[in-house]
């Protein structure tokens, strides 16, 4: 791993250098308290817990996450950086990773700085730990699986408008495949294994089950493996850009 | 020190580089000349382990590109094309975590940075965003990251590219200081420069190898190759023209136009492109005939390189 934390470093520094960093956590933290308080209706539902903030985020992250993650190679490309960070004494899936965990981190600062709403959670009555702890987990991971996309798609063009759209598709997808609504029209028309098959490769699916409280292996197992195919196949993309 | 073997690059259907092989040895500094799109570059983004060959290979200090990049790449000191770096870092900052890539820390890494910031003029500007430096100071700093780790091998795309005329002395000072123990292989299209700063050159044209040798060497092929321009008062040169064209050394006597009035100058051509400077000088003493200007031609890179690069 020679090489991670210098590129790590310099990546993560990147982003709070640019205005990027600021407008990001401001949208971001806006964004959750806008759809907690006001789509959630999070004080009429007279319940001291953090489900209707963590109800929100796959919606959240389909535009934010993408992006972050959208400059992560485009940039690198236009600019041409790429061929002085690609030409250095570093393996290709080293800066892969490295890049990614700077942005995963900067996406966890953020998640942080939410803490106000655990706050305000304690203040308002005596909410049970475990949700709140796994929803975090679960948001981070969710988060890491969308920036792995997003990382990937930034490698398959110069261009970070057209990144960010292609990411937030397959985002989109993902999400969608576990919402209810389609899996009750598979339902009427397919057994119940296809929806329930279909479902297992959502965000959501796996995401409810560990902000409820559970964790399962399995589904910490499916965000990881997502990030590590999303980041295997980031590098074999940009292997083969060099090729051609 | 570099050892190229019929390296050839297509994307998709063009051919970029086609069957180059060259040797560098250390000590030596190889000017890599060619038009835009002769492949150039292409070549070395294949040395540096940019992109992979098509085929052939090529070893960097016995090291090969293709069983061994990351070597390579220890050995390589590279100065890409444009000079690319991060805009929002500091010149000091952005040297510092190359030298951490490179794998120094603590003193040492201190140290290196402060050695290239010496040697390529950084320190007015190292506490300075790159994003606003000029030309001059980025394509320095990217050449100061290249020199971060002493590197054998030395790969500089278009060194003194943007560079005005003092900036372009000072790189070439720097890179003929570094030649003695190193190998260096430049790309430039100032062709100058090869003969200020290189021990030997090679031209390519549409991927091709079509010259190679010392600069002094590849200017013998020029047509001017020890051509003599002679100047004198204009009462004398009337009979001088015929004499000229009598004499079995000169191939042909051309008339060039009046720069300096009162003053007449002649271009003549030697036999066979031999030197016949002092055959001239002494036929001119016995004819007592005062010179103005007497120069000796050692032959046009532009117009060798012209040559070789248009006829294709």
């Amino acid at each position: 791993m020679n090489g991670f934390y210098p590129i790590f470093k310099r990546e993560l520094l990147a982003y709070f250098r640019s205005p990027v960093a600021y407008v990001f956590i401001i949208i971001f933290l806006a964004a959750n308290a806008g759809c907690t308080f006001f789509l959630g209706n999070f004080y009429d539902s007279q319940q001291a817990s953090l489900e209707i903030f963590f109800l929100f985020h796959p919606w959240l992250y389909l535009f934010l996450i993408p992006a972050v993650g959208m400059r992560l190679w485009s940039e690198e490309r236009r600019s041409g950086t790429a061929e002085l960070l690609l030409t250095f004494p570093v393996r290709l899936t080293t800066t892969v990773f490295a890049k990614f965990f700077a942005a995963w981190f900067f996406i966890g600062i953020a998640l942080l700085l939410t803490f106000p709403m655990v706050w305000t959670v304690y203040f308002l009555g005596s909410p049970d730990k475990g949700p709140i702890i796994t929803g975090y987990l679960g948001s981070f991971l969710m988060a890491g699986s969308y920036l792995a996309i997003a990382s990937c798609t930034s490698a398959l063009t110069k261009n970070q408008v057209i990144s960010f759209i292609l990411s937030v598709n397959i985002c989109l997808v993902l999400v969608l495949l576990g919402w209810g609504v389609l899996g009750d029209t598979l339902n009427s028309v397919f057994p119940v294994w296809i929806s329930d098959f279909v479902s297992q490769f959502s965000f959501t699916t796996h995401y409810d089950a560990i902000r409820r409280g559970v964790i399962d292996l399995r589904d910490i197992i499916y965000f990881v493996s997502i990030i590590v195919i999303m980041l295997m196949l980031n590098v074999v993309v940009l292997e083969s850009h060099k090729a051609s | 020190m570099i050892q190229v073997h019929s390296l050839s690059k297509n994307f998709n259907n063009f051919l970029a580089v086609d069957q180059v092989s060259f040797e560098v040895q250390k000590g030596e500094v190889l000017g890599f000349l060619g038009p835009n799109g002769a492949g150039k570059s292409t070549t070395m983004k294949m040395l540096t382990c940019f992109i992979p060959p098509s085929s052939g290979t090529a070893e960097i200090c016995g090291f090969s590109i293709l069983e061994n990049p990351l070597e390579v790449r220890n050995q390589i000191g590279y100065l890409p094309e444009s000079a690319p770096s991060y805009d929002e870092m500091l010149v000091g900052e952005f040297l510092r975590f190359v030298a951490e890539i490179r794998g120094f820390s603590g003193k040492e890494l201190k140290r290196r940075v402060s050695i290239v910031i010496d040697m390529t003029s950084l320190r007015e500007v190292e506490n300075q965003m790159i994003e606003t430096l000029s030309k001059g100071f980025r394509q320095r700093t990217s050449l100061a990251q290249a020199l971060i780790h002493d590197p054998p091998v030395l790969i500089l795309d278009e060194p003194t590219d943007g560079l005005d005329p003092n900036q372009k002395h000072e790189v070439r000072t720097l890179i003929k200081n570094m030649s003695e123990d190193r190998t260096i292989l430049i790309s430039t299209h100032i062709l100058e420069e090869v003969d200020a700063v290189c021990t030997r050159a090679m031209i390519i044209s549409e991927g091709r190898v079509v010259g190679y040798g010392t600069p002094d060497e590849l200017m013998s092929q020029s047509l001017y190759r020890n051509s003599v321009t002679v100047s004198v008062n204009a009462e004398d040169h009337i009979p001088l023209m015929n004499d000229f064209n009598k004499l079995d050394f000169v191939y042909s006597v051309e008339h060039l136009p009046e720069k300096r009035q009162g003053l007449v100058t002649m271009r003549l051509f030697p036999q066979n492109k031999e030197s016949i400077a002092r055959q001239l000088e002494h036929y001119l003493f016995s004819k007592k005939i005062p010179i103005e200007q007497f120069v000796v031609d050692r032959g046009r890179m532009e117009e060798v390189f012209r040559e070789l690069t248009t006829n294709g």
